[in-house]
């Protein structure tokens, strides 16, 4: 998006640049330069207020309340404070002051991008676009102690800033930003910026509370499902139980007389909708209303026969390969000792708290959108594809989201309510999911499974490693644009050579990590963790596997693989270290697991205490190291990596979604069962502090999750899992 | 029509009697700090207090609660100030995405008010809320201390 894109008038700036800052040359020596001219644009939203911004980051009101704009999405993983840190902690202003507002991607736009990608998946929305944010701060503090200076005609630089008052000591002097924030508005941006050395921070680093909490104690926030509008309806729809097949036909008359029923709405080729004046009126006729379906060609598709395509994927000819190198599949050929495991992973639902939701109305002149998305600018898109309008006559107005996991980062629930609310003119229509709707209509965690073969030396080392991964591919129906000639992009994750923010963090020899893509029709989409989930799974458990062929400790295994590899080894040193694997046994009964992985430009591990009793598994503690270089919030990465673990282990011990006659057959929690207090086993979280980069924080340590405790249960039984959830596997037996 | 006492007011509800109460108290109520999240007595977002007790509203139709009944949702929990459990929540940064929490914080504080010094064991038998974020952790430190809080309020 550029300055070519339509801008309203009344928020055209003065300067004849609309360009937004650019990090300059001096960005190596925390000089940061802004283009020649900041953006002046679109005062609009603050004029509504009543109080000009400084920029597009900062509104400062007379009773000194600093308004922080959040351009990222919060669905729980606290980045909102993280970022909202960053930019006080530049604007020098003080903390407890300090409110927040959401941007809109229509506003977004007007504005020229200032805010940039508001896409909000991959643990980036602080890694990201902390910079630019740190200078969003930056900049408007410069302008604000440049306000109070002209107000008292000193110069500049005899000003001090803290906490928001600024101090002309000379003349005893000083002020708030309050005071000066009319006048600052006004002021031409500085060309550049400095800013802080991470080492100076007070308030970024610092765990402080989130801000966007007492709302969600009390039952005040408004979540999109509780969204509400005068002359409201409520849709409730219904699409194909086999994904892809065809509504056929429906018989609205059936239920046309029930009470608060008011249409009875084709949406689109596979979905029907009923619309009226409550949610539960509206499931209630749409329960009772006759459909036909045309399950189409996937009816009598099963997890068994999706099983069978993947193993014919185990040993088939492929050309996509993530990691190569040597001839792994010659030396294995000659191998004197092979080692050869295969293990699985099923289909997971998203399963966020809050069910999918978004209230639209539409006119004939303007749509408009309430409700929760990862992706403002493709939710605004779809809105106005959908509407038949241009994007500058629809607003996506977004809000914080009852959990996510990258669910939202698709926006089929957009265009499905936007087109209901087009039937239903002038109208807000909120349309919201039934949980059935939600689990059977997800974008499930990809099926794969996955043949590893290694040999072995007769000291016990690795010759050569063959990683074959056979399933689906997330992008191509995700983001068909971004897949190559060969397969996938974000496959190998965890397992790719060298560099990047997904490397592996053994060499072998020899290797070869090479995928076969079967696409079964259930619709797939990115899980938090994507593909690094089942990756760290197959080779942090196969790994383990070697050890005990080999006849090594697990860890000192792993060090001998890993010594080019000193961050990851690091952190798995860390996890080690803090569960005493060296030093002290476990208690009796109790055993040890280990695993490790870099993902999203985190380097994690985790190291697990569990027991096996009666058959039964109790997972006691677990010690997981990150390194995700900067520290930006010590107490939210606690809670992001304590949380990590319960999806992950959530998924190990429960997760399942299987098809049958097409169809996805788990429909509710009683079905799809997930993790509660009763399992939750002590985290402990180290963060092995480095600074230096910027990794995510909310999905990497998920996938250590599984195989540290995977690999303590082998310790503890002699059983290898190596087909997930463990609720379908006896422990007990032998 | 039916009546219902809900945070200390009757209301009357233009509503059919079979509709979970879950549903009244959102729609019909207007109060819609009351979650769903499953509508098959699952989840636990829905909790509300009945005469003191802990309950799933989702799957309880409005024709099973009386008009004597006192029913406190979490709009009604700490109506006049704070309830000690979500003092605890706010200390403790427990919420995440926050949706469950309202069912945490009202299992929590009937839980507390059955059995004030529950043992972790108690806890994590009885607060069997669904959390996708994975707050458990502090759930449980919540609980905890909470239960030390009121006890010393007590004192």
């Amino acid at each position: 998006m550029g300055s070519e894109l339509h801008i309203d008038d009344d928020t055209r700036p003065a300067s004849p640049s609309r360009r937004g800052f650019l990090v300059g040359a001096g960005a190596a020596a925390g000089v940061f330069s802004f283009g020649f001219s900041f953006p002046m644009a679109g005062k609009a939203l603050a004029q509504q207020a009543g109080t000009p911004d400084i920029n597009g980051w900062v509104v400062i009101q007379p009773d000194d309340t600093v308004i922080i704009r959040i351009a990222r999405i919060e669905m729980g993983q606290g980045s909102l404070t993280g970022l909202a840190q960053l930019v006080a902690e530049e604007l020098e202003c003080d903390w407890d002051k300090v409110r927040f507002e959401l941007v809109k991607p229509g506003e977004n736009r007007r504005r020229d991008n200032l805010w940039r990608d508001q896409s909000t998946g991959g643990s980036r929305a602080i890694r990201g676009s902390q910079e630019y944010v740190r200078m969003g701060g930056a900049a408007a503090r410069s302008m604000l102690v440049q306000a109070a200076a002209q107000g008292w005609g000193v110069p500049l630089e005899q000003c001090t800033v803290a906490k928001g008052i600024v101090t002309h000591k000379a003349s005893g002097r000083s002020t708030t930003y309050g005071a000066v924030a009319q006048r600052a508005a006004t002021l031409a941006p500085p060309k550049e910026v400095k800013l802080k050395n991470p080492k100076d921070w007070t308030i970024a680093g610092q765990p402080v509370k989130r801000i966007d909490t007492l709302d969600k104690l009390n039952g005040s926030l408004v979540y999109g499902t509780d969204f509400k509008m005068d002359g409201m309806l409520v849709a409730v729809p219904k699409a194909s139980p086999v994904h892809g097949g065809k509504l056929k036909s429906f018989d609205a008359k059936a239920v046309e007389g029930m009470r608060g029923v008011k249409h009875v709405l084709r949406v689109d080729d596979e979905t029907v909708a009923v619309v009226a004046d409550t949610f539960w009126r509206a499931k209630t006729a749409l329960d009772a209303l006759p459909i036909e379906w045309d399950d189409g060609p996937n009816a009598t598709v099963s997890s068994d026969t999706i099983a069978a395509k993947l193993r014919e994927g185990l040993t088939a000819e492929t050309n996509f390969v993530g990691n190569r190198a040597g001839d792994a599949r010659a030396v294995l050929a000659k191998a004197s000792r092979v080692i050869e495991a295969d293990y699985s992973y099923p289909y997971q639902n998203h399963a966020p708290m809050e069910v999918l939701s978004a209230t639209v109305r539409w006119t004939p002149e303007r749509c408009d959108m309430w409700g929760p998305t990862q992706v403002p600018e493709q939710a605004l898109e779809a809105l106005a594809t959908a509407a038949g309008l241009s994007r500058e006559a629809c607003e996506v107005h977004t809000m914080r989201i009852g959990g996510s996991f990258g669910r939202r980062l698709m926006v089929d629930y957009v265009t499905m309510a936007t087109r209901i609310a087009k039937q239903v003119p002038n109208t807000p229509v909120k349309m919201m999911w039934t949980r059935e709707e939600d689990m059977v209509q997800g974008r499930f965690h990809p099926v794969t499974q996955c043949r590893l073969r290694a040999s072995l030396d007769a000291e016990g080392n690795v010759e050569a490693l063959h990683m074959r991964i056979s399933g689906q591919s997330i992008m191509a129906y995700m983001r068909p644009s971004i897949m190559t000639a060969n397969g996938d992009p974000v496959t190998f994750q965890g397992l790719m050579p060298g560099g990047g923010e997904m490397a592996i963090g053994y060499s072998f020899p020899n290797v070869l990590i090479d995928h076969a893509m079967h696409n079964p029709h259930v619709r797939p989409g990115a899980w938090r963790g994507v593909n690094l989930n089942q990756n760290a799974l197959y080779l942090e458990c196969f790994v383990d596997e070697l050890a005990h062929a080999a006849g090594v400790e697990p860890l000192a295994f792993r060090r001998k693989l890993m010594a080019k590899h000193p961050k990851h080894l690091a952190v798995l040193e860390a996890a080690a270290k803090g569960i005493s694997w060296e030093t002290s046994k476990p208690p009796e009964g109790v055993h040890r697991g280990l695993a490790q992985i870099m993902g999203f430009g985190s380097y994690v591990a985790a190291a697990a205490e569990v027991s096996v009793t009666g058959g039964k598994l109790k997972i006691h503690r677990i010690v997981a190291a990150t390194n995700c270089g900067h520290v930006l919030n010590p107490q939210q990465i606690d809670a992001q990596i304590s949380g990590s673990f319960v999806y992950g282990l959530s998924a190990m011990l429960h997760g399942e979604c299987t098809v049958k006659d097409g169809r996805i057959e788990q429909e509710n929690f009683d079905t799809y069962t997930v993790m509660r207090l009763d399992e939750m086993p002590q985290v402990e979280v180290i963060t092995v502090p480095s600074g230096g980069f910027w990794g995510g924080v909310g999905e990497p340590t998920i996938a250590v999750a599984a195989p540290a405790v995977l690999n303590a249960i082998f310790a503890a039984t002699g059983k290898r899992i190596r087909n997930m959830p463990l609720k379908n596997i006896d422990l007990g037996s032998t | 029509m039916p009546k219902l006492n809900i945070n200390g007011k009757v209301v009357e509800v233009d509503v059919e009697d079979d509709t979970p109460l879950l549903w009244v108290i959102r729609d019909h109520v207007g109060l819609t700090g009351t979650k769903y999240g499953c509508g098959v007595a699952q989840c636990g977002a829905c909790t509300i207090h009945i005469d003191g007790v802990a309950t799933r509203s989702c799957a309880l139709p409005l024709n099973a609660v009386t008009e004597e009944q006192k029913i406190v949702t979490i709009e009604g929990l700490g109506a006049d100030k704070p309830h000690p459990v979500q003092q605890v929540w706010a200390e403790l940064d427990v919420a995440q995405c926050g949706f469950c929490q309202v069912g945490m914080i009202m299992a929590t504080a009937s839980l507390l008010a059955q059995n004030p010094t529950p043992s972790e064991d108690d806890i994590r038998a009885e607060i069997t809320n669904i959390c996708r974020c994975g707050t458990y952790g502090r759930v449980l430190a919540g609980v905890k201390l909470a239960s030390e809080r009121m006890a010393s309020n007590k004192g």
